[in-house]
């Protein structure tokens, strides 16, 4: 098995490296993860503390008993994660067969394509299924590189309509038709 | 004999046109799954869980085991002929497969692979109808206190054995287990962590936190660093081996699933310790040990043969027990609670119909499949040419088909959305997404069984371990976490002491 978290034993000497504070912040940016277990960890404690147990309690843990040691338990592993990431300790980055990690990240491509994802929610009650799925598909292959102006849309509205088809009438899940599907 | 004839009668259902329809479907959209980088059996499994909505139960499982042992035949032929696994658990295909394709003998590569996954898969399925009923049977009386010491096992196993990290492991447990809070409480009515919505008091489906978490959150993940300019595939003809190939590996594929299947019905992380631990024992009783590295065949046939009968392990575990193993038995169990199923002992005696003809139907889709894969294999491998692009976008896209099949809510795709994006944050700094996956769909069920036990007893935590059943567990989980400390002890640390 490997053992992927990697100890840099010069992580000391490289927090005094030129950049200062936010060569830093970027070297310990998965503080930002034990960050928000602790916020996480605050949220569950204060919703099962302000809860109001009155009545219906049957037996002798109540709704509020697992909720307090899953925040107590996510306060915790915060803690511990930050000691963790301190004394040099780095998550891994999971690889993959698409995956290079030996380039930064490519946050634009994340950005559309989450905001092509959000369109869809939008458009998918006033426009239906078909219209707004062929968007998602053909919007996210354009976030993801692909610039073949006449084959995307088609296998978009392809993909969209067979699988509107397969779903609604086929499988019985019902998807919304919108007025595309009103016409014909 | 009680199970043969359980069998003969699994067979009548299976047989159904149907249901060897679901099969074939299975088998086929497993083994593209397998061959296509990027999705994985478990993320398959996942977009297809809307499925339940419309389907019988009986179909859908026939299918999604269709998958999971086609996605082990596919994921050997990218391992081979890419150097690049489909599929986590065709990693050590590719450290001789790969050596052997490029030294012209890729269609032998590729037929010890097949018939490895054949052979591991018929002789591990075989196993699993020998030994499931017994195990059903052993603990057919378990009750409240013993379901809860299994969900405790997974949660620690799934947390400690699995990944580097063990801090990591539990706090992405913790998200899971966070997740799975929402919503009312299922014995008192109240609500937490809903803030007052109305659309958060049914609770986070199971469906888009599996679908968010492996569909959006690995699509979105690979599209941040999406590899410009991939490999290309060894060109290779059909599949076929020669004699002496054959004398080479029919010992590897027999020995294959002694190691892989109880690793795959332990919680050990599913088919990746037993291809490696099968990959050293054939290099260490091989003939031709010089081979190995260069392109040794057994080195092929071992391993997968391994990697398909723990696959059949895994579904020992989680259909006697209820006890999810790997990441795709986990999404399965999750179609068990969408039907309103609870796998475990009973299943066998509730579901006789069910159980059996998807176990016969197991042995139906290895024949389809080592026909589908024999003379297919060049052409399955046409398949690594899609364009990355459509393939993630079609990830996506379908994606938000499964979450708005769910309930019709656009809402939903939304929460979708969200819990990718903690996916993608999760794969970022190395938090497994495993332990939050069986978080959201144990939890909820754990502390039904924790309320319940200790409901029995009165409070007192001796209801927690009264019956012999979760005094061996709590042992077993005990051994897990202590497992770091005691093998630094002096007496453990050189071999086995007997």
């Amino acid at each position: 098995m490997m053992n992927s978290l990697e100890k840099s034993p010069s992580s000391a000497e490289e927090s005094v490296a030129p950049g200062g504070r936010g060569a830093w912040l970027r070297e310990h940016s998965e503080l930002g993860v034990s960050v928000l277990l602790f916020v996480l960890g605050i949220l569950v404690l204060t919703d099962a503390l302000t809860m109001h147990v009155e009545i219906a309690q049957r037996g002798p843990v109540g709704p509020t008993t697992v909720p307090v040691v899953v925040g107590i338990a996510l306060l915790l592993v915060s803690v511990l994660l930050a000691v963790d990431v301190l004394r040099g300790g780095r998550g891994e980055a999971e690889g993959g067969e698409d995956v290079d990690l030996s380039e930064p990240a490519d946050w634009r491509t994340v950005v559309l394509l989450a905001g092509v994802f959000l369109a869809n929610a939008v458009l998918i009650g006033p426009l239906g299924f078909p219209i707004s799925g062929a968007l998602l598909f053909w919007g996210s292959a354009y976030a993801l590189g692909s610039r073949h102006f006449s084959r995307d849309p088609l296998i978009a509205a392809g993909l969209s309509l067979f699988t509107y088809f397969v779903f609604n009438n086929l499988l019985g899940v019902p998807l919304p038709g919108g007025p595309l599907m009103g016409v014909l | 004999m009680d199970s043969l004839n359980s069998l003969m009668d699994g067979f009548g259902t299976a047989l159904t046109p149907i249901n060897l329809l679901w099969a074939a479907l299975g088998v086929l959209l497993g083994t593209a799954i397998g061959v296509l980088p990027g999705i994985g059996p478990a993320m398959a499994v996942a977009l297809l869980l809307p499925v339940t909505y419309g389907l019988e139960p009986t179909g859908a499982f026939i299918m999604f085991a269709g998958i999971y042992y086609g996605a082990m035949f596919g994921g050997s032929t990218t391992s081979i002929l890419l150097n690049t696994p489909g599929e986590s658990a065709a990693v050590v295909a590719a450290m001789e497969g790969h050596p052997m394709a490029k030294a012209g003998r890729g269609a032998q590569a590729l037929a010890a692979a097949a018939i490895g996954h054949f052979a591991g898969g018929m002789i591990g399925t075989i196993l699993l109808v020998a030994l499931a009923p017994a195990v059903a049977a052993l603990a057919v009386d378990i009750g409240a206190p013993d379901y809860f010491a299994i969900m405790v096992l997974a949660f620690i196993a799934v947390t400690s054995v699995l990944g580097s990290s063990r801090i990591r492991g539990l706090a992405s447990l913790l998200i899971g287990l966070t997740i799975g809070l929402v919503g009312l409480d299922q014995m008192t009515g109240q609500s937490r962590l809903t803030f007052g919505s109305l659309e958060l008091a049914d609770g986070v489906d199971v469906v888009i936190v599996a679908v968010g978490l492996f569909a959006i959150g690995e699509a979105l993940w690979v599209a941040a660093h999406l590899r410009r300019g991939g490999a290309d595939a060894i060109p290779v003809g059909r599949p076929w081996l020669g004699k002496s190939d054959v004398k080479r590996t029919w010992k590897s594929w027999l020995r294959g699933p002694l190691i892989g299947f109880p690793f795959g019905a332990i919680p050990a992380g599913g088919a990746e310790i037993p291809t490696f631990l099968s990959y050293v024992t054939e290099k260490r009783l091989s003939k031709h040990k010089e081979e190995f590295g260069k392109g040794a065949i057994e080195g092929v046939a071992g391993p997968e043969s391994a990697a398909s009968a723990s696959a059949a392990g895994t579904l020992v575990s989680m259909l006697t027990l209820g006890l999810p193993t790997t990441a795709v038995a986990a999404v399965m169990l999750a179609a068990f609670q969408q039907y309103g199923i609870q796998p475990g002992p009973l299943l066998f005696e509730r579901e006789p119909e069910l159980v059996w003809g998807l176990i016969a139907s197991l042995f139906v889709g290895m024949v389809l499949l080592l026909a589908l894969n024999l003379p297919l294999a060049p052409l399955w491998a046409k398949l690594l040419r899609i364009p990355r692009p459509y393939l993630y976008a079609g990830i996506l896209f379908f994606a938000s088909v499964g979450a708005y099949a769910v309930g019709g809510e656009a809402l939903d795709l939304v929460v979708l959305l969200v819990i990718g994006l903690i996916g993608f944050g999760m794969r970022r700094y190395g938090l497994p997404v495993l332990p939050a996956v069986i978080g959201v769909i144990l939890g909820p069920a754990a502390e039904q069984q924790l309320r319940r036990a200790l409901q029995i007893s009165d409070g007192s935590v001796v209801g927690l371990v009264n019956t012999p059943f979760s005094v061996t567990v709590y042992v077993i989980v005990l051994l897990l976490l202590t497992w770091p400390l005691l093998r630094r002890l002096p007496f453990l640390r050189r071999g086995t002491p007997s």
